[in-house]
């Protein structure tokens, strides 16, 4: 099945010379998915049905003559913290292993609404709350670049999918690198806009001052295609910003002239492994090629972010997880004599071991006498990270740094230690305290051809400057590795 | 240790969580070494910060809520179909009021 299309733009062209029905390549799309995931495991559920009856909406407009919607045909997959009505949606966690959502995720109407199809749900750690996809309460999703290694997470799956040719876009979730960190140890793009760019009306929450949903793909031009049609504003979210989503695809194909990048030294410190920095600054020597000027900064508080970050995401995923209860949600636990006894054996029963290490670290930030300690503590420090950003922002439009710090791992190999994989989110985290958009660009690959990501940030809703410099950086790159 | 069994018993009731003897053992070790690692942040001074709680990008309040206007939600059946036991238009849960 190597002639599936790989990108939107193929997906188009196969249509409109009429190679293929939207039909038949949603057959075959599925085909291949179901197939190629016997190895992989990138899917939780596939939804033949309901793609095929989105590939049936697109051939009869095709047959009207229509205008075609921007995805129309474009096989996708949706990470299984964002809810599909009438289509399972587990989260990845045994509590809702059974649980089949009564509305669609803002996000995924709009996808539908562009013509795309929907061929399953993706595999992650459980409630999104991990960096290899090994938390999920089912089964570890592979790397299909090296079966032995993990795909990073949380949006393992998404990430595997794409980078597996099993979809041609997939939605994920972000709150502390979980869409960029897969999209680096897979080798796509993967981003995450601004604080409130992109709706999480239907997202199970996790942190909700912090979650975001974005974009897998295998080119910058389809991230920028898939993030014009999820952005904007929506009156079921009321985080979700009124800003203004500009058309992404047509601010592609600049150079970088007069573009002033950033690059923080404390980003290749200690514990950067040697031939991810070799990329990273490869990749930078690149953007200078392009007429980008390469300014060193400083984000003096970088090294707190972690701690940050894991206190006030746990506290919020605390409070979140509460409505999982044995109420509303499918499961209830054994011990079900009082309601006291009904709470409790639901979640010691239905939630695993990454879930309630989080929700008891959650919990005791939060709880009395040590709320201002922790919590409250953190979000001071957040703070000071957020007006990092800010000041390093007055002096540069853009700031690169890797994307974590090492390529993908072995299965199994960070999973003794909960506090070593927390410390590999370490680059990714800061711009998630700050909101501001950032994004995975493959810039590399290790000896052992694992790939390596840059990643690139931008100021609060400057996604369209962020997505032209990767675009640039990508065809440049590109270009180079051919030589 | 900072973490005792007891602490972790307290929280585990605080949160509704089962836990079992094993996993409380694991829990406490492994919270000592997380909140270890976290009391480097008071190497900093934060006296005079105000604390996040929230990105705030630059919106006007009411942008933020949508029209107060009734619109129609999901029917009672739709909204009861994953409740593990329902009956007669409820939730059903185990007694709680004690006579």
């Amino acid at each position: 099945m190597s002639s599936l299309p790989k990108t939107i733009d193929a997906v188009r062209a196969a249509l409109a010379a009429k190679q293929m029905s939207a039909r038949e390549l949603a057959q075959a799309a599925l085909i291949n998915a179901e197939a190629t995931d016997t190895n992989i495991c990138a899917f939780l559920t596939f939804s033949p049905e309901r793609a095929l009856a989105a590939a049936d909406r697109v051939d009869a407009s095709l047959a009207r003559g229509e205008k075609l919607g921007a995805l129309a045909g474009v096989p996708v997959a949706i990470k299984d913290v964002i809810v599909t009505k009438g289509l399972r949606t587990t989260c990845g966690s045994k509590i809702l292993e059974h649980y089949v959502p009564p509305y669609d995720a803002t996000a995924v109407e709009k996808l539908e609404a562009a013509g795309a199809v929907i061929i399953g749900k993706t595999n992650c750690d459980e409630f999104a709350m991990g960096s290899s996809t090994e938390n999920s309460g089912f089964f570890p999703t592979r790397n299909p670049r090296d079966l032995s290694r993990v795909p990073g997470g949380s949006s393992g799956g998404s990430a595997a999918a794409v980078a597996a040719g099993m979809c041609v876009a997939a939605l994920g979730t972000d709150t502390g690198g979980s869409i960029r960190q897969p999209a680096s140890f897979c080798g796509t793009v993967g981003m995450m806009g601004t604080y409130g760019r992109v709706s999480r009306y239907g997202l199970a929450a996790f942190a909700s001052s912090l979650d975001h949903i974005g974009p897998f793909t295998n080119n910058v031009k389809d991230c920028a295609t898939v993030m014009g049609v999820i952005s904007g504003r929506d009156p079921m979210d009321s985080t979700s910003a009124a800003v203004d989503v500009p058309d992404y695809v047509t601010l592609l194909g600049k150079n970088l002239h007069g573009i002033k990048i950033g690059v923080p030294r404390e980003y290749f410190a200690e514990g950067l492994d040697a031939e991810v920095g070799a990329a990273v600054e490869r990749g930078i020597d690149t953007l200078r090629k392009l007429g980008a000027e390469i300014r060193e900064i400083h984000l003096a508080h970088t090294r707190y972010a972690v701690a940050t970050y894991y206190l006030i995401a746990t506290a919020e995923a605390s409070s979140n997880l509460a409505r999982y209860d044995g109420v509303r949600y499918t499961s209830r636990g054994p011990q079900a004599g009082t309601l006291a006894e009904m709470y409790r054996s639901t979640r010691g029963a239905g939630f695993g071991q990454e879930v309630k290490r989080r929700i008891m670290l959650g919990t005791y930030a939060l709880s009395a006498g040590y709320y201002d300690a922790y919590y409250l503590k953190a979000q001071k420090v957040r703070t000071l990270i957020a007006r990092d950003f800010e000041e390093a922002f007055r002096h540069v439009d853009l700031i690169v740094t890797p994307v974590s710090p090492f390529p993908a791992f072995k299965l199994g190999e960070k999973a003794a230690d909960p506090l070593e994989m927390y410390l590999s989110d370490i680059y990714t985290i800061t711009a998630s305290l700050a909101g501001i958009p950032g994004l995975s660009v493959p810039c590399g690959e290790t000896q052992a051809r694992l790939s390596i990501g840059m990643q690139m940030l931008a100021k609060h809703f400057d996604e369209g400057r962020l997505l032209a410099a990767a675009h640039a950086f990508e065809t440049a790159s590109t270009a180079e590795r051919r030589q | 240790m900072r973490i005792t069994d007891k602490d972790v018993s307290y929280v585990a009731d605080l949160a509704h969580l089962d836990l079992t003897a094993e996993e409380r053992a694991r829990f406490g070790a492994q919270l000592d070494s997380i909140l270890g690692y976290v009391e480097q942040l008071n190497e900093l001074d934060t006296s005079s910060v105000a604390p996040m709680a929230q990105v705030l990008t630059a919106q006007r309040e009411n942008e933020t809520l949508r029209e107060d206007k009734l619109r129609p939600c999901l029917p009672v059946d739709v909204a009861l179909a994953n409740a593990p036991e329902s009956g007669a238009g409820h939730f059903k849960v185990p007694k709680v009021i004690e006579r």
